[in-house]
């Protein structure tokens, strides 16, 4: 197998990996204008990179749902408000119905299996568009957030001293240390949240490789028709691949609630967007069949770099990384649309 | 049942809303044999096939496949491969995103123990697959950077390698060059050896002689009859598909109605061509006349006319028309020249299903006159009661939505909406395909009628009486190719050996 | 039985029975809470504008009823839904009170201060709306990128760059002539005639041109418009175009009525809205044929739907979930599947039937 891989023809590498090396080759572009320009500033530190990281575990967990759906030619907006619905029910649970962080978190998961059921139901088996379906998701997990609690709530040692112990949790690099201004060297750290993300990264490539699922995903992007004439059953693949994306999306709210420590009904607006636009600029056609994690997990590394420099320059205005993110997603999806035209003509 | 028999299918009858599309067709296949199943457009074939694979429900017969007991019904494509049926389509049912092992293996990987999937031994097998079907492919590769052939072929390895004792292969050389072709022929008389009975659907003459052992041939839905290929030359295969026997109708042709080569030109095409469906060709088209385009199905017929319309944009050649250069890249331009296009697929191209029969007949007129200048409702009125009367369609008024019209009506709707714009050159594409006697001969008085009045037509059918009853020229077309011109005394043997062509004409 | 399948088929049936039933909540609701029944149609004259429920539905509805005009065609033409409205209203809302106040400032209070004339405001709204709509257009049309997701891009950064044309400020224009659009002129609140001319003006421009024949024959068979003469690019793109311009519109008249550019919160979730309304009209967001009195009546009801909502006391962050059931039940009632669950039970009655006859 390996031989074969090695052998293959450089004519023949298609416009899909080009895409890939495309986002990779951005991201480090990107990370080394960070590091030319903000050097000063410490954007080389190792750290720096790292809390990219930590501040978008979650997000890491909610573009590889987000990736899955996607490559059934899918679309699941609703992830957003569902990730505020799970910190909700995390801030507001722990203080409030006096239960314990596990409870909790397993509730959290139950919820998403359950949103995802419903979700699935109706595009894989309702027939009904997938952007309508998790369209009125979105408003309901965000109107649900706000039947709990309209209140800015935040999660403290009082409310669950065992969540916050995990939360603040340091596992540190033995390497890359930092000599700092109180001259103490510090050691570069993670969260437990990116632990779980990279978890969760490295599951659904496996589970996108190895498993019958993972192809019935590609399958059914591929070619819907074909899928089924091989015998695949599409509908259920595509339930599944809802309820993956809504219980990857919960396991993505307890990593996110993890960093913010707090829940409210605005947060995480626009997540939705910053997961589409990752798995986007990761390769992932939006026509669905093409795309992996890998590609996804680039496209959140730039996003975060994005956010990064708009930080150290702390200058720009806050809704630069939007219109940036929006900007790329327009560069890629005119590319992919390109790729797609030139494909056409070349047969 | 029969020794070497796998498959046998008696009386099968299955009725569309208003069309007997099969009335108790027979067909039987042997081990071991490459069946041909031909037939014009509406024939049947399809629908037999469809009725096999369990995509269509047949009413009456019976279906016995060798292996089984009792009759088969089948009521999903993995029915029928269950059964040992498998089919392989025109377009390739694989997903391009997937290697080619992947196509071959999906639904039935080999696992590993821990329920993941033994990449490994599922590319060793494939390759040992594709290896054994001389298939020159790399299977690590995405199928999409395969040619169609090579794709073709795949499709035909998942279904051989499934176990499929019966394997039918729909029109799978429509897509495909005359090597490819040849590759495919291969690996057909390989799996022929190996005992699979291969029923292979084509509109290609030559193919049909060059790896078939016996002819099925359909016609309007019933069988004509089953022939071993050395007894049934081209041109009697001709005659058994498009049917020899006249109606009984009177000549509609006035006296005086022939070839006039000093009429003045309205068309002159010089080495228009279209990639991939019809090559460059030249064509004259004289006032006053109806040329028809005759040749099987796939032949180019369609696509010549759609070249000089600009349906399908040509890419080389230029075109006059009325003696004045004309430059069409899309169908509106063709329209300002004075042309119309019947096109063959009503449903797809023809119809917008929920707008009234009055919007659906002024469109065409509307759209020369631009969004702007909308035709006022009081002569939007008139022009539709006009056609409705003229053309006798039977509607419940002129506002029920076309789609709930039968399809002779629509047909009708659509030849007025070209009417109303009244061209001086149309395009009529198998004007009276499935459409009932009655409106068939009204649809071939008016053409001739046209033409009277100076306009130029031209006529493209499969159903070679009705050509020569209507038509004072004709150009042949054949693998896509225009290959002769016919005129003065049209007959249906000139007609039937020019289409048949090949070196055994009789 | 067969005059009950007639009525169910009228496009306009789902629109009317949801009204019906908004009627209904309310008239319970007034009679329980021991009010006169007709308290919904009260209108009365106070401090010289008139003032009621149902002029307060009117009103606060004109902003969905404007971009339900522009989305009805779209959804017509191209199947697909723009879900960039709510973003653009917030740029146009913005950019125009930028344009007046000037940048960086972020109040003015009287036309002497104007960095720049109102009418150049309002115009620079309605041709941001254009661009947007063209941007748009020219993704779907031209490039065939679904609909919904090259609005996607609008949608995320329409606000974002609306945020740093007001430079992160709310931007307040408090004047009168500006307020006008989103107050009263006379007794009757602005908003309701701007949405009235604004359909009067759709509904002439398709009565007098074929545009409207144009899109639904886009819509329902793309192939054969093109057979037929017909350019669906342009047809196409023609329908973002008015889109953006009723986003503008919309743009205006919300910003009007705070007097400012709130770019967080103008024509938030309002894509939903005018989605839904487009749905409750009776059009299929599949394409084709539309009815833009559907789309009008169904605006109207959901705004119906939400003060209703509000008078039972159900707040602002919780409607959206009533409103994600009702999208969910009124998609699903038209999903094709469930369709032919129906008749497939009401051919099995009729068997029935037949059989208990026989």
């Amino acid at each position: 197998m390996k031989t074969v891989s090695l052998g293959k023809p450089k004519s023949q590498m298609n416009s899909n990996t080009l895409l890939l090396l495309i986002t990779i080759v951005l991201f480090f572009v990107l990370y080394a204008i960070g590091c030319v320009v903000y050097g000063e500033r410490g954007f080389t530190n190792l750290q720096t990179f790292l809390n990219v990281l930590r501040s978008n575990a979650g997000l890491i967990c909610v573009a590889c749902g987000m990736t899955c759906v996607m490559l059934t030619g899918g679309i699941d907006i609703s992830v957003g408000s569902l990730v505020a619905l799970d910190c909700m029910l995390l801030a507001y649970g722990m203080a409030n119905w006096g239960l314990s962080a596990p409870v909790m978190c397993l509730l959290v998961l139950v919820i998403g299996v359950v949103f995802g059921l419903v979700q699935g139901y109706c595009v894989g088996y309702l027939e009904i568009q997938p952007f309508i379906v998790t369209m009125a998701g979105m408003f309901f997990a965000r109107g649900m957030t706000a039947v709990i609690s309209t209140d800015q709530l935040s999660i403290n040692q009082d409310v669950s001293q065992a969540f916050y112990d995990v939360a603040n949790h340091r596992i540190y690099f033995p390497f890359g240390g930092v000599v700092n201004r109180a001259g103490k060297v510090v050691m570069p750290y993670i969260g437990v949240g990116v632990v779980i993300a990279l978890a969760v990264l490295v599951a659904i490539f496996l589970v996108l490789r190895y498993t019958k699922f993972g192809r019935s995903l590609y399958a059914v992007g591929g070619s819907e028709q074909s899928a089924a004439m091989m015998g695949l059953d599409v509908k259920r693949t595509k339930l599944k691949a809802y309820v993956l994306s809504s219980l990857l999306c919960s396991i993505g709210g307890i990593c996110y609630c993890m960093n913010t420590m707090s829940a409210s009904v605005s947060q995480a607006t626009g997540l939705e967007m910053d997961a589409i636009a990752s798995a986007v600029i990761g390769g992932t056609l939006l026509t669905g069949g093409v795309g992996n994690v890998i590609g996804s997990f680039f496209g959140v590394l730039i996003n975060g770099t994005i956010s990064s420099i708009v930080q150290f320059n702390g200058k720009l205005a806050s809704s630069w990384p939007n219109i940036l993110t929006a900007a790329l997603l327009c560069f890629f999806i005119v590319l992919q649309s390109v790729f797609a035209k030139l494909k056409e003509k070349n047969k | 049942m029969e020794n070497n028999v796998v498959l046998t299918m008696r009386g099968i009858t299955m009725t569309f809303p208003g069309v007997k599309a099969l009335d108790h067709v027979d067909f039987t296949l042997r081990k071991g044999e490459i069946h041909a199943l031909m037939g014009e457009n509406g024939a049947g074939k399809s629908t037999l096939i469809k009725c096999l694979t369990g995509i269509n429900d047949f009413e009456a017969g019976e279906i016995r496949v060798d292996g089984v007991e009792g009759p088969v019904k089948n009521h999903s494509t993995l029915d029928a491969q269950k059964v040992g049926i498998s089919t392989v389509y025109q377009e390739v049912n694989l997903c391009p995103n997937l290697s080619v092992a992947e196509n071959l293996f999906i639904g039935r990987e080999p696992m590993t123990p821990f329920h993941t999937i033994d990449r490994k031994a599922m590319f060793q097998k494939a390759q040992a697959l594709v290896d054994r079907l001389d298939i020159k492919a790399d299977v690590a590769q995405n199928l999409e950077n395969y040619s169609l052939a090579i794709q073709q072929m795949i499709a035909i390895a998942r279904a051989v390698d499934m176990d499929c004792k019966v394997l039918i292969l729909d029109e799978p050389t429509s897509s495909l060059d005359d090597s490819e072709v040849e590759k495919l022929f291969k690996m057909m008389n390989q799996l022929k050896a190996a005992g699979v009975g291969i029923v292979f659907v084509t509109h290609f003459l030559e193919q049909v002689y060059a790896v078939c052992d016996r002819i099925t041939v359909l016609r309007n839905g019933t069988l004509v009859g089953e022939y071993p290929v050395a007894e049934l030359p081209r041109v009697k295969l001709v005659a058994a598909m498009m049917g020899k026997d006249f109606d009984d109708l009177a000549s509609i042709k006035p006296e005086g109605f022939a070839y006039d080569a000093s009429a003045p030109l309205e068309i002159e095409a010089r080495g228009l061509s279209h990639k991939g469906t019809i090559k460059p060709f030249d064509l004259d088209i004289h006032k006053g006349e109806v040329i028809g385009l005759t040749g099987l199905l796939g032949s180019g017929r369609s696509e010549l006319a759609r070249a000089i319309y600009g349906a399908d944009r040509a890419q080389t050649g230029t075109l006059k028309v009325g003696g004045k250069q004309a430059k069409i890249s899309r169908p509106i331009d063709a329209m300002h020249l004075g042309m119309g296009l019947l096109p063959d697929d009503r449903k797809a191209e023809g119809i917008i299903g929920d707008l009234s029969v009055r919007e659906n007949i002024i469109l065409a007129l509307q759209a020369k006159r631009g969004m702007f200048k909308q035709l006022p409702r009081a002569k939007q009125e008139e022009i539709a009661d006009r056609y409705i009367d003229l053309l006798q369609i039977k509607t419940a008024s002129r506002e029920t939505p076309i789609k709930q019209l039968s399809g002779g009506n629509q047909q009708k709707a659509i030849l007025a909406r070209w009417l109303a714009t009244d061209p001086d050159f149309l395009i009529l594409d198998e004007p009276t395909r499935g459409i009932d006697v009655g409106t068939k001969t009204e649809i071939q008085k008016l053409i001739v009628q046209l033409a009277g009045e100076g306009k130029s037509i031209m006529f493209i059918s499969s159903e070679i009486e009705e050509m020569l009853r209507t038509c004072n020229r004709m150009a042949v077309l054949r693998d896509g190719a225009k290959v002769g011109e016919l005129d003065g005394e049209l007959t249906q043997e000139r007609v039937m050996s020019a289409i048949a062509g090949g070196a055994n004409n009789e | 039985m067969n005059k009950g399948k007639k009525i169910t088929q009228q496009q306009l049936f789902l629109p009317v029975v949801c009204v019906l039933l908004v009627l209904a909540v309310n008239i319970f609701y007034d009679v329980s809470q021991g009010n006169e029944f007709y308290n919904f149609f009260k209108i009365t004259l106070t401090n010289d504008v008139l003032q009621g429920r149902l002029i307060n539905i009117l009103n606060r509805g004109s902003e969905v009823a404007i971009l339900a005009i522009g989305m009805t065609l779209v959804v017509s033409a191209s199947a697909g839904t723009d879900i960039s409205v709510g973003s653009v209203m917030s740029l146009c809302a913005s950019f125009c009170c930028m344009l007046v106040a000037g940048y960086g400032v972020s109040s003015v209070s009287s036309p002497d201060e104007f960095a720049m004339p109102l009418v150049v405001g309002l115009l620079g709204a309605l041709v941001m709306g254009l661009v947007c709509g063209a941007f748009n257009g020219a993704l779907v049309a031209y490039l065939n990128i679904q609909p919904m997701v090259a609005t996607l891009i609008l949608w995320s950064a329409a606000r974002a760059i609306g945020l740093l044309l007001c430079n992160n400020l709310i931007v307040y224009v408090r004047d009168d002539t500006f307020g006008l659009f989103g107050g009263y002129l006379g007794p009757i609140p602005t908003p309701i005639l701007i949405a009235a001319v604004c359909v009067a003006a759709t509904s002439l421009v398709l009565k007098k041109t074929a545009l409207g024949m144009y899109v639904q024959s886009v819509g329902i068979n793309k192939r054969a418009s093109r057979i037929a003469g017909l350019n669906s690019q342009k047809i196409i793109f023609l329908c973002y175009l008015i889109c953006g311009l009723c986003a503008g519109i919309a743009g205006i008249v919300a910003s009007s009525r705070i007097t400012s550019a709130d770019s967080n919160n103008i024509g938030l979730n309002m894509e939903l809205d005018a989605i839904l309304a487009v749905a409750l009209g009776g059009n299929s967001l599949g394409g084709g044929k539309f009815s833009l009195a559907g789309s009008i009546i169904g605006a109207y009801t959901i705004q119906a739907i939400t003060t209703t909502m509000y008078n039972l006391g159900v707040s602002t962050e919780v409607a959206p979930v009533f409103k994600a059931v009702v999208v969910i039940v009124i998609v699903a009632i038209q999903a094709p599947p469930v369709r032919a669950w129906f008749k497939k039970r009401a051919a099995a009655k009729a068997v029935q039937k037949g059989v208990a006859s026989v």
